[in-house]
């Protein structure tokens, strides 16, 4: 990246309206490739799940996987598209060596699912509206490793090697039509609407779509046009973006290289480009010229695809809840504010206070341990919520002690940073470190009668009707009894050793 | 005792199954007869000899076990070097398959063997099947055994050449646009090219692959039809193969009847272009039909005019993304790897010295009718064509049973005289290309001599799709009808080699 | 129906990898420009309501299960490489973009 200062993000809004376009590929969880039977785990050796169809050996000839059909329908359908009554596959040739047949077995003018929208939730609670152009089904490419070069970048490698065993592997390519009107809030939009589609793929159990795992890809395309034009300027193509903050932070720096570029007089150069992880830049790729022609035709090996209608109504009717729907849903249940149940989302705490709920805590204790000091673990040390080494049934244990009186929630935290802290079962901790709450009740009663002793004014107080006052004999008490009481127990001892009525 | 190798395949199955001679004394008869004369005819790529002999092997054992065996147990045959055959290399007649051994087998290869068949080796081909002369080889040319300075025709000329030389009773071919048909015709043997769909192409190396389709050639119709029905039939592993029951061919082929049959002549299939002794035997033919009780009915075709320039559209689109994996990264030649060069350079050297003329010429002319811009010109309108091929048949098979016409206008023209003039060419495949745009039947048998030349001429019979048994009908009837004219079977007026 | 020049066998020929030799793309020029004047006439039906044809049987819905078959092994899958390394097929550098 040339050490060009770029136009603020602010100022770039100021003269220019956004209009992206999101291609996101997603590889199906399928057992088996899109048109062979070789199985699709993850992690075996080198080319040992190869075929005749997918290292394309002559005289070979692909079969399609009825699985990865009936995905694509309820993508398709999840995603409020139209499903083709008759569509084919279609071959777009070009040569590279990572695609065993040097074309890519795909759809082109005839999608199985066209014609939809998909609506997300941006951080301040309202609903952008993305349309679906088109999802379709095609299959992925081998995985070339680059010698001799760099940290294994393809510029200035001798040679490369090259691993078919994800060659095959069943993709469903899920492209928006234009995205206008978002202004400032375009890469926003574009993260929400990664995210809301990944969330809708794994609850359709069609893929885990797991971005940093290659399951799911993105493709950022963006072009910039003065206020009040209709026309759209050129676009610059950024590819393989592997995250939702990615998604995000490229839009957010194409737009500012647009205006860079566009206030300077220059033009925009339709070209693919590469994102960088370290600094949020995009470095030009290859420049998409004319003698890019894919010569796409009908796929004579295969024959049309026409999903029966009762089948494609069969399929709409098992759709899964949706995950707008079922927000929508828990929300209600645990009874939280749109802000709360936005800082849910947002931390990614959805599915662990699920758990924790089925293990038999309340969903407001749930989401006060994940939320509190779950959460904090997560921010400080730059992980997912859901990778914290703490499980939903340990967050239970600790909830229901705390319900006993066993634990206040002081103690509970240092038994939940404990385990995170990999010290253990919740309840080895407590014996270990002995953190149980002080019950003993003459231990106890000697703490409150030496905190009314010492504080004779304040018990004057109370004796005198002002009950809030008792909060600063309890704190005597927790002081005394360096916090291992249930602070609530205190209370009742001081009220009734003074003789007030709580 | 007939010579071993001058029998049907079915008097040999049979002479097998009784014990009057071994799998191995039959492979090793035709192994030696290959041996004698494969140096002049050049109709073999690869001779398997040790395959040969250990498939024979097993059906003597399986025999003497009192198995019971198919009914082409034994019989060898000579495969065109096509199909994938797991362990035997596989070129497809080019030389950037020089030395490759496919890992696997065809669909094909798989039923011949578990029938029993015994597979004496490949045969040439013109390379990758583009061809109607089998020059196309890399490997050099095929003889036609009725004249030596001859082509066999193509692509499949090896095949049909070997079953000429005696050198098997049974071969197979892939006809994409007459490449069983033609080679038939001029080297007076039968084949034929089933239904598509009837038969798989799983590990038929693809030339056009909504055209391609694999096929039995033999020197008899009922070894045809025996034949037909050993490689017939679905294929799970091929998505264009049809899920029905093979129409009974043999059983056809023996009644051989054409009786109260309505036979329409192709009034296309004549005129400028067509030998004058072509014409003649065709005519004969009709006549003999006539005699033999068929009802004649002449019919027209006329987007049949537009067959031959839709099929050098379609078929070079379709091969030029076919052929697009041989790239010198996976398998097969690698040229130009000095370690400076490019993958993308090292792609364009190997297959410019790894493909022929003509593989290049239909390559770049099926890439010119894909690209953007001609696409709706040329593929889309040779789509658009294709429907009206299909609705000639339709139409035509509404009034007869069978279309018939000269499979070939001319017959063997000396080898070099078209070799550098492809429209010339491709006019050998005039007759034969409006069935592989509409996917249905069709066979070509000997009917006689052309008088000037006293060269084998083709008659060309038509059928619907899944209709392959009546070829056999009406190609049984005319075989016996001739037979019993000449008083032998044609081959037999071919010179000795 | 126009014929083609040999700047587009030229491009042709970079599209689909063939290295071609100057004699070669003349004589293809003149050959393909013969063979495509021909074709062309095709196009004749190019405007006509006619549906295309692109696969000559009637075949829809032709699936199979979600099962898994047996792979090659490793070794078959690299048998035919002109080299190998790393149980992976080596080839040249690939061009980078950009
Ligand atoms: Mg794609
Ligand atoms: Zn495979």
């Amino acid at each position: 990246m040339s050490v060009i200062s770029l136009v603020s993000y602010e100022d770039a809004l100021a003269s220019y309206d956004p209009v992206m376009g999101l291609e996101v590929h997603v590889e199906l969880g399928t057992k088996t490739k899109m048109f062979c039977g070789c199985s699709t785990e993850l992690g075996a050796e080198p080319n040992s799940q190869t075929c005749p169809t997918c290292l394309g050996l002559p005289g070979s000839l692909p079969v399609v996987n009825a699985i990865g059909v009936e995905s694509a329908i309820k993508i398709g359908l999840a995603l409020n598209c139209e499903i083709a009554e008759w569509c084919r596959f279609a071959r777009k040739n070009y040569f590279y060596p990572d695609m065993p047949k040097n074309f890519q077995t795909s759809q082109y003018d005839e999608p199985i699912a066209f014609n939809g929208y998909l609506d997300v939730q941006l951080e301040d609670g309202s609903t952008f509206r993305v349309e679906i152009e088109r999802a379709h089904m095609e299959e992925d490419t081998g995985k070339s490793s680059h010698i001799g070069g760099a940290t294994g970048r393809i510029h200035g490698a001798s040679h490369s090697l090259l691993d078919y065993n994800r060659a095959g592997i069943p993709l469903i390519e899920i492209v928006t039509k234009p995205i206008e009107g978002a202004g400032e809030r375009a890469p926003e939009v574009a993260k929400a609407y990664v995210a809301e589609l990944r969330e809708l793929i794994k609850a359709l159990d069609v893929s885990e779509a797991r971005m940093d795992k290659g399951q799911m890809r993105c493709d950022v395309n963006l072009s910039l046009r003065p206020h009040g034009r209709e026309k759209f300027g050129t676009r610059s193509e950024t590819k393989n973006v592997n995250s939702l903050r990615s998604v995000e932070r490229a839009a957010r720096f194409e737009i500012r290289r647009h205006a860079t570029v566009l206030d300077e007089g220059g033009t925009i150069i339709q070209e693919t480009r590469h994102f960088h992880e370290e600094d949020g830049s995009t470095t030009a790729g290859r420049i998409k010229d004319n003698a890019e022609d894919y010569r796409y035709f009908p796929e004579p090996d295969l024959v049309p695809i026409a999903p029966a209608r009762d089948w494609v109504e069969e399929l709409r009717a098992g759709l899964p809840e949706l995950p707008r729907v079922r927000r929508a849903r828990l929300q209600g249940e645990w009874g939280l504010s749109d802000k709360d149940m936005q800082s849910v989302l947002n931390a990614g705490a959805v599915q662990p206070i699920l758990d924790t709920i089925a293990a038999g805590t309340n969903a407001e204790q749930a989401r006060k341990w994940w939320m509190g000091e779950v959460a904090r673990n997560a921010n400080e040390t730059g992980t997912e919520l859901s990778e914290q080494p703490i499980t939903p049934a340990q967050v239970a244990r600790i909830a229901a002690l705390v319900a006993e009186g066993k634990l206040n929630d002081k103690l509970a935290k240092q038994v939940i940073a404990a385990v995170l802290a990999g010290e253990g079962e919740p309840d080895a901790v407590i014996e270990a470190r002995g953190l149980a709450v002080v019950s003993d009740d003459s231990a106890l009663g000697a703490a409150v009668d030496q905190a009314i002793a010492e504080n004779g004014a304040i018990a004057d107080k109370i004796r005198d009707g002002k009950i809030a006052a008792v909060g600063a004999l309890v704190g005597a008490v927790m002081k005394t009894t360096r916090g291992q009481a249930d602070a609530a127990k205190v209370k009742d001892l001081i009220l009734a050793k003074l003789g007030v009525e709580a | 005792m007939t010579e071993l190798i001058k029998r049907t395949a079915a008097d040999t199955a049979a002479a097998i199954a009784s014990g009057e001679v071994s799998a191995v004394e039959v492979a090793q008869a035709h192994l030696d007869r290959i041996d004698a004369v494969d140096k002049k005819v050049n109709a073999f790529l690869h001779v398997d000899t040790e395959g040969a002999l250990s498939a024979a092997r097993a059906v003597d054992e399986k025999r003497a076990k009192g198995e019971k065996l198919g009914p082409l147990a034994g019989v060898p045959l000579a495969l065109k070097d096509v199909f994938t055959t797991k362990g035997v290399p596989t070129t497809c007649g080019s030389k950037i398959l020089e030395g490759w051994i496919p890992p696997y087998d065809a669909t094909l290869t798989t039923r011949l063997k578990d029938a029993g068949v015994v597979i004496l080796g490949k045969t040439n081909m013109d390379e990758f099947a583009m061809g109607s002369s089998t020059e196309n080889s890399a490997y050099g040319p095929t003889g036609n055994p009725w004249d030596l300075s001859r082509i066999p025709g193509g692509s499949g000329g090896g095949s049909a050449a070997a079953l000429a030389a005696y050198q098997a009773p049974l071969a197979i071919g892939t006809d994409t646009g007459g490449s069983i048909r033609q080679p038939g015709a001029v080297t007076g043997t039968v084949g034929v090219k089933p239904t598509y769909g009837a038969v798989s192409r799983y590990g038929l190396i693809a030339f056009s692959s909504s055209l391609d389709q694999g096929g039995p050639c033999a020197r008899t119709v009922l070894d045809t039809a025996l034949l037909h029905e050993a490689i017939a039939g679905y294929d799970p592993l091929d998505s264009t193969s049809i899920n029905a029951p093979v129409p009974a061919v043999v059983e056809a082929a023996k009644r051989g009847e054409v009786r109260g049959m309505r036979i329409g002549v192709v009034k296309e299939f004549a005129g400028e272009g067509y030998q004058a002794g072509v014409m003649q035997r065709f005519n004969e033919s009709v006549e003999l039909l006539r005699e033999l009780g068929a009802e004649i009915v002449e019919v027209s075709c006329p987007s049949f005019t537009l067959a031959l320039p839709a099929y050098y559209l379609i078929a070079p689109s379709e091969a030029s993304s076919n052929l697009a994996r041989f790239d010198a990264m996976r398998y097969g030649l690698r040229v130009g790897d000095d370690g400076t060069r490019s993958a993308e350079d090292v792609t364009a050297l190997t297959r410019e010295a790894g493909f022929g003329a003509e593989v290049k010429r239909r390559i770049i002319l099926g890439t010119y009718a894909l690209s953007s811009g001609y696409y709706d010109a040329y593929y889309g309108s040779a789509q658009k064509v294709r429907t009206l091929i299909s609705r000639d048949f339709d139409a035509a098979f509404a009034g007869v049973d069978v279309l018939i016409s000269p499979t070939t206008p001319t017959t063997a023209f000396p080898i070099g005289e078209r070799a550098d003039d492809p429209m010339a060419m491709y006019l050998a495949d005039l007759c034969t290309i409006p069935s592989n745009l509409a996917g249905n039947a069709a066979m070509s048998l000997p009917c006689g001599l052309a008088p000037e030349d006293n060269l084998p001429v083709g008659l060309q019979i038509i059928a619907p799709a899944m209709a392959d048994d009546r070829l056999y009908r009406v190609g049984g009837a005319v075989e016996a009808a001739l037979n019993d004219k000449w008083g032998h079977p044609l081959l037999e007026e071919a010179p000795a080699l | 129906m126009p014929g083609i020049t040999r700047e587009e066998v030229a491009h042709l020929a970079r599209l689909s990898r063939l290295e071609l030799q100057a004699e070669e793309l003349d004589h293809f020029a003149e050959q393909l420009d013969v063979i495509i004047g021909a074709v062309a006439r095709v196009s004749e039906v190019a405007g006509q309501d006619v549906p295309p044809t692109s696969h000559p049987l009637p075949l829809t819905n032709v699936m199979r299960a979600d099962v898994v078959r047996p792979s090659l092994t490793p070794e078959q899958a690299l048998s035919g490489a002109p080299a190998v390394e790393e149980q992976r097929f080596r080839v040249p550098q690939i061009l980078g973009e950009g």
